[in-house]
């Protein structure tokens, strides 16, 4: 008997602030507005996604010292609109990125148990680090973190918040009306937690939440990263959505596995992905290249080349040649509060590459940037962009993608509509919800709370129960 | 847009778990299984919607509610969790049209960056009917949740004392400081500044965001918000005050300050220092609303409403007592109260009521209905955000304004 198909999984990233959102078509709506989140939303769960996703950055970018103005800029606080996004969806994951550098355990457990009590279960933590006295600025402690211990915070947060999740078991509100019980434990919710990073302790005020914990999401991709998501994640937002590249990310982090006592099935890879569709394949290729010079304008172009070349570029024509000028390869950066820069890490490398390609090719600078860019994951027809879906995923180049649209709302209706039927009628996409809560769409079980530090019956979670029930 | 009438009153509810009186989870009418889901919440703010309330707050903190003030009581018997306030309130929004929606936010342990782009978020989510009420926390098992401050103990007796006293003006002054880099941040993006002028490739204009550079005590923040101008401007600020330093909060910062006063004497002398320290701010031509905090038991007849009380307090095993004045009658007492309570300046009430579930209601079907029979309450919501219905203008950026200058 053949290998039985994998089951695709699929989530909806919210356009957000890079240069692949095109907010310079006339389609392309708000950025803020609740009614375009609805939308998005909406259109997600008609499509029996598994969830939404929302990035975070907590300081507007600067290049050059001056807050970048090409891109969206502008975002909502990520728990509210989640938050909010409950209120009109049912099914629909709700997932959040959420900075363990410039929060504190306490109030980022409340949150996220909270969301997951408003929203019957369906919320996830994709948790990032940052370092940088830049974002700093905006918070209480400044710059405080070094850039090596950012992982060692993460760590011990993600631990942290997972006691505190624990520290309810489920059966604590008995709400007695005859008795006069409320509690059945004056101590619930206790923690101590002493570590490098956090010294706390006290009594948890959430109690147990539906999933117990949120899915936790990771999005790194440095070797620590890797081993990050290896030892506690549920998933990772991966940037491989390649089939080469995402079946070697693929074998290294499921690899990573085995040393944490972790089955093969307990971590699932999700890449981003962008995609373009048309009727026919020759249409969605016209339309792609399309798309890449929204994505660049002029302006973009040259602030793109600053990215590498580290220096102001704006004398320079983006329809001319490339700068014989040399990279500034000192540490200051000219751009701040972005995670790509950090991709160049031989930017002269780069640029002489840069300048043959171009010489080459006759490219322009602007030429040059949508040509070296990355060009959109899948382009084609529904039928050739399902096909090539179920392809990468069949081969373990992933467990399902996280689908970036350029357009905000409206840029994953003809997704759903055209795609996804396409997924379904091969079997390899639910056509409806099998349950409540993120963890049934992902396959992932349900915690088991930690056992009681003293008394009580060692605890088999009741709802851990009815899901293995299920 | 109209406003309401000077001579109207405003009414807010503020919920609490299953109502005010510790005993009040108790009563058939309380839904003590429901406080953590969402339908719960719903099903108040859609009934204190349907009452034409101005808004509804709700209650928070960062460590299990007590008895005590200062210190966990390790009790079983009274209601103990709860859910983030701003995520509740957020939850609702969509569900609600009309409605204010003000929920706690706790200034010492949080971060004034996050709040004010949650805040704004709440105003987008809800088209513009969101506000906060700030509060300190002074508890040290509270900071012993953060583990970056300790605070020695406290108690309510020792709070008067001077060393208390210059405590309690320490967490005040860091919460006006945050409600200071709250809204700047909310003014950091002038409302005009997304262009999309695909001529020159620029989303917005820069020139039209700005640094807040705010600098204290406690921190420095540099903004700008990464949340653009929220459809209000500025949300609403509320603070409730019994004493002096917090008054001064109230004079400096806010829009509503909730009050406690017992009797009309103590209403009229609260006004007059709430006043004189808004024009020692500086904010004496603004519209600052004082509300008075009422915890209430409403029945149609006052005998009713009494032994209600009597029961829960004999439930509770010891008497209730609150910072507020604690009424039982019936809505035309209430209304006789309040509109007296009124005439010496207050603006408008923040009913607690003791039992969610009974007197909430009440309010809606008894009290508001009574005080449109008297001409003091509107009959139909008459705008579209919480500032409109408050009376309260919407403002320009502050530093759209300097820039203009």
């Amino acid at each position: 008997m053949s290998k039985p198909l994998k089951q695709i999984h699929l989530a909806a990233h919210f356009p957000g602030v890079n240069n692949t959102t095109v907010w310079s078509d006339p389609k392309a709506g708000s950025h803020i507005e609740f009614s375009s989140f609805v939308h998005f939303a909406q259109t997600a769960e008609r499509a029996k996604f598994d969830f939404l996703f929302l990035a975070e950055g907590l300081r507007l970018r600067e290049q050059g010292g001056k807050i970048y103005d090409l891109d969206v800029v502008g975002r909502p606080d990520t728990f509210t609109v989640l938050a909010a996004l409950a209120a009109v969806t049912e099914y629909l994951g709700l997932t959040g990125t959420i900075n363990s550098t410039f929060n504190e355990p306490y109030e980022v457990a409340r949150q996220f148990a909270s969301l997951d009590h408003l929203s019957g279960g369906r919320s996830a933590w994709n948790v990032v680090t940052s370092w940088d006295a830049f974002t700093g600025e905006n918070f209480r402690r400044g710059g405080f973190l070094p850039q090596e211990e950012r992982y060692s915070r993460a760590k011990e947060f993600l631990a942290t918040t997972q006691e505190l999740f624990d520290s309810w078991h489920g059966d604590e509100i008995i709400a007695d009306r005859a008795t006069g019980a409320f509690l059945r434990d004056a101590k619930a919710g206790s923690f101590v937690h002493t570590g490098r990073h956090f010294d706390i302790h006290g009594q948890f005020n959430v109690p147990r939440s539906p999933q117990g914990r949120p899915v936790v999401f990771q999005a790194g991709d440095s070797d620590e990263g890797r081993e990050f998501a290896a030892s506690d994640a549920d998933a990772i937002f991966s940037r491989y959505a390649t089939l080469e590249g995402g079946r070697a990310f693929y074998s290294d982090v499921k690899s990573r596995l085995a040393k944490y006592g972790r089955r093969h099935d307990e971590l699932l890879i999700l890449p981003a992905a962008s995609f373009v569709l048309a009727d026919t394949d020759e249409e969605a290729g016209e339309l792609a290249r399309e798309v890449r010079r929204q994505q660049v304008s002029g302006a973009t172009a040259i602030k793109h080349l600053e990215f590498v070349w580290n220096r102001d570029l704006s004398s320079y024509d983006p329809e001319g040649p490339l700068p014989g000028i040399d990279p500034d390869v000192s540490d200051d950066h000219i751009s701040k509060g972005r995670a790509q820069v950090r991709m160049y890490r031989d930017p002269l490398a780069t640029a002489r590459e840069w300048r043959e390609l171009a010489a080459a090719n006759n490219w322009s600078i602007r030429d040059l940037v949508i040509e070296t860019g990355n060009r959109q994951n899948f382009i084609g027809s529904p039928s050739t962009v399902a096909r090539t879906i179920n392809e990468y995923v069949q081969a373990d180049a992933s467990d399902g993608f996280i689908l970036v649209p350029h357009i905000t709302p409206t840029g994953l209706d003809d997704f759903a509509d055209k795609v996804v039927p396409l997924l379904q009628e091969q079997g390899v996409f639910r056509s409806d919800y099998e349950g409540p809560t993120l963890r049934h769409h992902l396959g992932l079980d349900l915690p088991r709370s930690r056992p009681r530090s003293s008394g009580g019956t060692p605890t088999d979670d009741l709802r851990g129960e009815e899901r293995a029930a299920s | 847009m109209s406003s309401t009438p000077s001579s109207h009153l405003h009414l807010a509810v503020a919920l609490d778990g299953t109502g005010w009186h510790p005993a009040s989870w108790r009563e058939p009418v309380a839904r003590p299984r429901d406080l953590f889901t969402a339908g719960y919440w719903a099903d108040l703010v859609a009934e204190a919607e349907r009452g034409l309330l101005d808004f509804v707050t709700f209650e928070d903190g960062l460590g299990l509610q007590s008895s005590r003030y200062g210190e966990l009581d390790g009790r079983t018997d009274q209601v103990r969790g709860r859910l983030d306030a701003v995520l509740i309130a957020s939850r609702i929004a969509p569900l609600t049209r009309h409605i204010g929606l003000v929920p706690t936010v706790i200034a010492t342990h949080t971060e004034p960056f996050h709040i004010s782009k949650a805040i704004a978020t709440l105003d987008y989510v809800s088209t513009g009917r969101a506000g906060l009420r700030v509060q300190i926390s002074a508890r040290p098992h509270e900071a012993d949740h953060f583990g970056r401050r300790a605070f020695p103990p406290i108690d309510l007796a020792e709070l008067q004392s001077p060393a208390g006293q210059e405590r309690l003006t320490g967490h005040f002054d860091e919460a006006a400081d945050y409600v200071e880099v709250v809204r700047r941040l909310w003014d950091s993006w002038e409302d005009d500044a997304e262009i999309r002028d695909v001529a020159t490739g620029r989303f917005v204009d820069r020139d039209k965001l700005h640094y807040i550079d705010f600098e204290g005590t406690h921190f420095s923040v540099k903004g700008p918000s990464i949340t653009p101008r929220p459809p209000q401007g500025q949300p609403l600020v509320t603070s409730l005050a019994h004493q002096a330093v917090p008054y001064r909060l109230v004079a400096r910062q806010a829009d509503v300050g909730y009050v406690t006063p017992h009797d009309t004497d103590h209403a009229r002398a609260i006004v007059a220092e709430i006043r004189a320290e808004q024009e020692a701010a500086g904010r004496a031509g603004e519209l600052v609303h004082i509300f008075g905090d009422l915890v209430v038991f409403l029945d149609d007849e006052q005998a009713a409403a009494e032994d209600r009380r009597t029961r829960l307090d004999a439930l509770a095993g010891e008497p209730y007592t609150s910072d507020a004045r604690v009424f039982a009658g019936t809505p035309a007492q209430l209304a006789d109260l309040l509109q007296a309570l009124a005439a010496e300046g207050l603006s408008g009430f923040r009913l607690r009521p003791a039992v969610a579930g009974h007197d909430l209601p009440a309010i809606t079907r008894g009290l508001v209905p009574e005080l449109q029979r008297r001409g003091v309450f509107r009959t139909a919501y008459e705008a579209d955000t919480l500032r409109g219905l408050l009376g309260l203008t919407r403002p320009a950026s502050r530093y759209a304004a300097a820039t203009t200058a």
